[in-house]
């Protein structure tokens, strides 16, 4: 039975990772990659790391997806073409993981190491616990987990500070807008400015406040014109 | 399962994580397959732990979790900045680090 | 006070008022510098005057007298002391330079006036004095090659005083580079000389020399020929002459010191000081005595024609110390001496008067635009005739006495030397013949403008400062040379020394006269004590029989130029048209600028630019230079190519890096 569920979430697994690489759209990407981790997550349960696989669920596809979801909408993200500067690896990239891929497996299963030829070590109740893994975490690994809680600090930080706006309440809109229309003298007669449409220097005289151009004053009507 | 099922299958999904980042231009996408990667990691780590008998793979595959969480951020971070400043996602066109 | 204390003053006080004068440069006003230059060298005279009469308390025997200072270096082998040696023939030079200088130094004064390098000049003058005294005073090799190098670094600053006219620049390059070649020969001699006698102190070397060297001795004879190459380059004997005509664009007073009294005897001084080796290889002193008289003719013939005033004087110099080697190099060495100090007096004497003359001329200097100054100059007109007479050999004048001395005793001598004593007599004649010449055009005939100017009373000044030899206009943004000029009739100062000298040059001879009192050869006697020449000197009779030779021959030159010049005006013109030849060689000083620029400079040119357009460009900065930076150039340019920019690219080394390990580790482990 654990082998069915094993084969049936390995493909799962494979289906979502390949789905990450080929697919055209980064939105189902990232929705391929939660497939992957949730198939993931079934193998975790079968190798009996229960409170792995519920953090790989909770964290990974519930926060850090989810966070992804995020910056992909934001972005947008049709994709584009491959440049001139990719052609070559288009070809050799997999190329070079394939030969990784079979190094590797020869390295796995060409090994003299007995233990994975096996189901792993008798099974003790409670492994994978969030009991076990928390006594390690508080004994053993202390430091780590320490350091980890920094390290999450920091990148919070660091985010912020990288996708922060640098003018306040500026709006991008306006920041494109005094970049390619930058303010011009009053009255040098553009259509923008006849229009209303350029903020400009407020002229000496009056202290309009709107930024609107003064209305030329209208022509006196010639006397006698009838209406 | 025998644990060596785990480690090939880890193996493969680290190789299509690495095909991913040597093949696509999207930054997003780059970094979607770095996940992958650092799955696949945690798969082999877990599959050991089991093998031994002892939680520490887990543990150490929590802390990649916490690790690769935090990369994701600044990434993401790092993605937003470039596309607040109109410049294209495209790795093949932000080369200007060169010699 | 012993004469080697003296000798120790006679050093200090020059270098004192050299430091005094240099590090007070902006602080002296008016003619403190000259005042103060002046009293160190008459200080310098006065420790002289005591060293004379110091030595001359000791006996006969004991007048050779070392001091050292200081050792630099006593090893084996080596022996180098900071030492003077006072002997008659240092004290009699010391007394001539400090003497000399003092005189010029007090004519300097007042005819440097004005000039903007008052001090530096005053600072250069007693630089050059103390190096003088050092070369003659130095008691071993290395303090003689010592004095030698600096007497000619003063040379060169004194000679381009003047830095701002191109062509006093080039004369002193001209100057210090063949004196450089000068102090190369005698540093090569000293070498083949130390080589044997193994030590580089004069009194044990030439004790030494009969022992440690036989008669002609390839090493001895190449050694004197050696210092005698740097005897021919300060004292300006053919071929290494050339510097000393161009040598003129320095101050006058410079010219009368340095290339007419003081440095240009070093190369005498140094053959006399040498004569023990000269003696023991007759083969280097008979191409000293040809040489001398090579030079003597050659440099009369010269100033036959030159119509530059101080050249006709530098080629008569040139002329006289040419009789001068000659007679060391003879054997005759207080005949050759006796004329070295009478002809520093004249010789000075012509150049003062003719700084006179030049400055009332307005800065002009060629015979050819003067004439007629016998009215407007009284005094230089007289101090010209003194200095003229002396010259020429005329009796009673000391110069007669001491220039015939020499071809007397070559007369005696005998065999080939005869030749070159009747060739000094013809010399004779030519040097009263230019020497007259000179006098008649200055001085005689209808005044010129500048004449007449003067004797109203007013000083001509040139409209706009000229150099003398190019005619351009001179820059004097600076202010030198001096905008003033100063002639003796009307400065006291410079009557003074000019009188001096004068009377010197009368009365000189009185310290030799043969037969009477022999005072210069008696005095000198120690030092050439070990000279087999010397005992060999010609009779008092025939001496008196060579004088009344070199009398008479002196008066049929004056009388020639008296009629070339004065009773039929218009001779030397068809005299020069019809000895066309002859004249274009003189005008052109014998072609040896040309011969030189031709066989040394343009060789010397070629491998500069050869080594710089091929070794030093292609080779050195393209092969060796260009080759190292070219590798590093290319490698870094292959090593940058993998700097892309493509982060994929980075990537793809990661992946391809790490199947490598990976396989690295399969093929290991199996």
């Amino acid at each position: 039975m654990s082998q069915v569920l094993f084969f049936i979430a390995a493909i799962g697994a494979l289906t979502g990772a390949i789905g990450v690489v080929m697919l055209r759209n980064p939105f189902y990407s990232v929705l391929a990659l939660v497939v992957h981790l949730i198939a993931l997550a079934a193998l975790f349960l079968l190798l009996r790391a229960e409170f792995v696989a519920a953090a790989q669920v909770v964290v990974y596809a519930g926060a850090v997806m989810v966070l992804y979801v995020f910056v992909v909408a934001y972005i947008g993200g049709a994709d584009e073409p491959l440049t001139r500067g990719g052609a070559a690896l288009k070809i050799l990239g997999p190329l070079f993981a394939l030969a990784v891929a079979i190094e590797l497996c020869i390295a796995v299963l060409g090994s003299a190491l007995k233990g994975i030829s096996g189901k792993g070590a008798p099974y003790v109740p409670g492994f994978g616990t969030p009991a076990h893994i928390g006594t390690l975490f508080l004994t053993t690994y202390l430091f780590p987990f320490e350091a980890a809680s920094l390290v999450l600090l920091v990148s919070a930080v660091g985010a912020v500070v990288l996708a922060r706006r640098r003018r306040g309440l500026e709006d991008i809109d306006e920041r494109e807008e005094r970049r390619f229309h930058p303010a011009r003298p009053a009255y040098t007669g553009t259509m923008a400015e006849s229009t209303g449409h350029v903020p400009m220097q407020p002229p000496e005289s009056a202290g309009n406040g709107n930024g609107h151009a003064p209305e030329p004053e209208p022509e006196p009507e010639p006397v006698g014109e009838p209406q | 399962m025998p644990i060596g099922w785990y480690l090939v299958l880890s193996a493969l999904i680290f190789c299509i994580g690495a095909a991913g980042v040597l093949t696509r231009p999207n930054p997003l996408v780059i970094l979607l397959c770095l996940e992958l990667m650092l799955n696949a990691a945690n798969l082999s780590l877990v599959a050991f732990s089991r093998m031994w008998g002892g939680e520490d793979g887990q543990v150490f595959a929590l802390i990649v979790m916490v690790v690769a969480a935090c990369e994701v951020t600044v990434g993401l971070g790092l993605i937003v900045a470039i596309y607040r400043r109109q410049m294209a996602i495209n790795v093949d066109e932000l080369n200007e680090l060169h010699g | 006070m012993s004469p080697t204390t003296f000798g120790w003053l006679i050093l200090l006080f020059p270098l004192l008022g050299t430091i005094v004068i240099g590090l007070s440069y902006p602080r002296l006003s008016g003619r403190a510098a000259g005042w103060i230059g002046t009293a160190a060298i008459a200080l310098a005279f006065a420790s002289a005057i005591g060293a004379l009469i110091t030595i001359l308390g000791h006996s006969e025997n004991h007048r050779e007298l070392t001091s050292s200072l200081w050792n630099y270096d006593v090893t084996v082998g080596v022996n180098a002391q900071l030492s003077i040696l006072i002997d008659p023939l240092s004290v009699f030079m010391a007394l001539i330079v400090s003497g000399v200088s003092m005189l010029i130094h007090v004519y300097s004064v007042a005819y440097m006036d004005s000039d903007r390098g008052y001090t530096r000049y005053f600072a250069y003058l007693n630089f050059f004095v103390f190096s003088m005294l050092l070369l003659v005073l130095a008691g071993n090799f290395l303090l003689l090659i010592i004095g030698w190098a600096f007497v000619g670094a003063a040379s060169y600053m004194l000679i381009s005083f003047w830095y701002r006219r191109k062509t006093a620049t080039q004369a002193g390059m001209k100057a210090f580079v063949i004196n450089v070649l000068g102090d190369v020969g005698l540093v090569f001699g000293t070498f083949f000389i130390f080589k044997h006698t193994g030590t580089l102190d004069f009194v044990s070397a030439f004790r030494d020399v009969p022992h440690v060297f036989t008669h002609n001795q390839g090493d001895l004879v190449a050694g004197c020929l050696l210092l005698l190459v740097g005897a021919f380059a300060k004292s300006a004997q053919v071929p290494l002459h050339t510097w000393l005509p161009d040598a003129m664009e320095g101050p006058t007073p410079v010219s009368a010191l340095i290339h007419a009294a003081t440095m240009v005897t070093a190369g005498v001084y140094l053959i006399a000081r040498m004569h023990p080796l000269f003696e023991q290889a007759p083969a280097a002193a008979d191409v000293g005595a040809v040489v001398g008289c090579a030079t003597l003719l050659i440099a009369a013939t010269i100033a036959i024609v030159v119509t530059d005033i101080k050249r006709v004087i530098a080629y008569s110099t040139m002329s006289q110390i040419g009789y001068m080697i000659m007679g060391v190099s003879v054997g005759a060495y207080s005949a050759a001496l006796f004329h070295l100090m009478t002809h520093s007096f004249f010789k000075a004497l012509l150049f003062m008067s003719a700084g006179s003359l030049i400055s009332a001329m307005g800065g002009e200097q060629s015979l050819d635009k003067m004439g007629g100054f016998r009215k407007a100059m009284p005094f230089t007109f007289i101090c010209f005739i003194i200095g003229g007479l002396a010259l020429s050999g005329m009796p009673p004048f000391s110069g007669w006495l001491s220039k015939d001395d020499i071809i007397a005793y070559l007369d005696h001598r005998g065999g080939a030397f005869e030749v070159l004593g009747i060739l000094g007599y013809v010399g004779a004649l030519l040097t009263g013949i230019y020497t007259f010449r000179m006098i008649f055009r200055a001085f005689f005939g209808t005044p010129c403008e500048e004449a007449r100017e003067l004797e109203q009373g007013h000083l001509f000044h040139a409209e706009v400062p000229f150099n003398p030899q190019t005619g351009e206009q001179e820059d004097t943004d600076v202010g030198f040379p001096g905008p003033a000029h100063h002639i003796a009739e009307r400065d006291p100062v410079m009557k003074a020394p000019m009188g001096m000298l004068a009377l010197l040059a009368v009365v000189g001879g009185v310290l030799q006269i043969p037969g009477i009192d022999n005072g210069i050869q008696r005095f000198l006697a120690p030092t050439f004590a070990d000279s087999r020449l010397v005992r060999d000197a010609p009779s008092t009779g025939s001496d008196w029989l060579g004088l009344a030779v070199g009398a008479v021959i002196a008066i049929i030159g004056i009388s020639i130029a008296y009629r070339v010049w004065i009773v039929k005006p218009g001779t030397s013109t068809k005299l020069r048209e019809r000895f066309a030849l002859p004249y274009t060689l003189f005008v052109n000083k014998w072609y040896f600028d040309e011969l030189i620029d031709f066989a040394v400079v343009r060789p010397a040119q070629w491998g500069g630019r050869f080594a710089d357009s091929v070794l030093e460009r292609v080779v050195i900065a393209g092969g060796v230079t260009g080759s190292v930076t070219g590798l590093v150039r290319a490698g870094s340019a292959a090593v940058r190519r993998a700097q892309t920019g493509f982060v994929r690219y980075y990537a793809a080394l990661v992946v391809v890096g790490l199947s490598g390990l990976v396989l690295y580790f399969l093929i290991t482990s199996t």
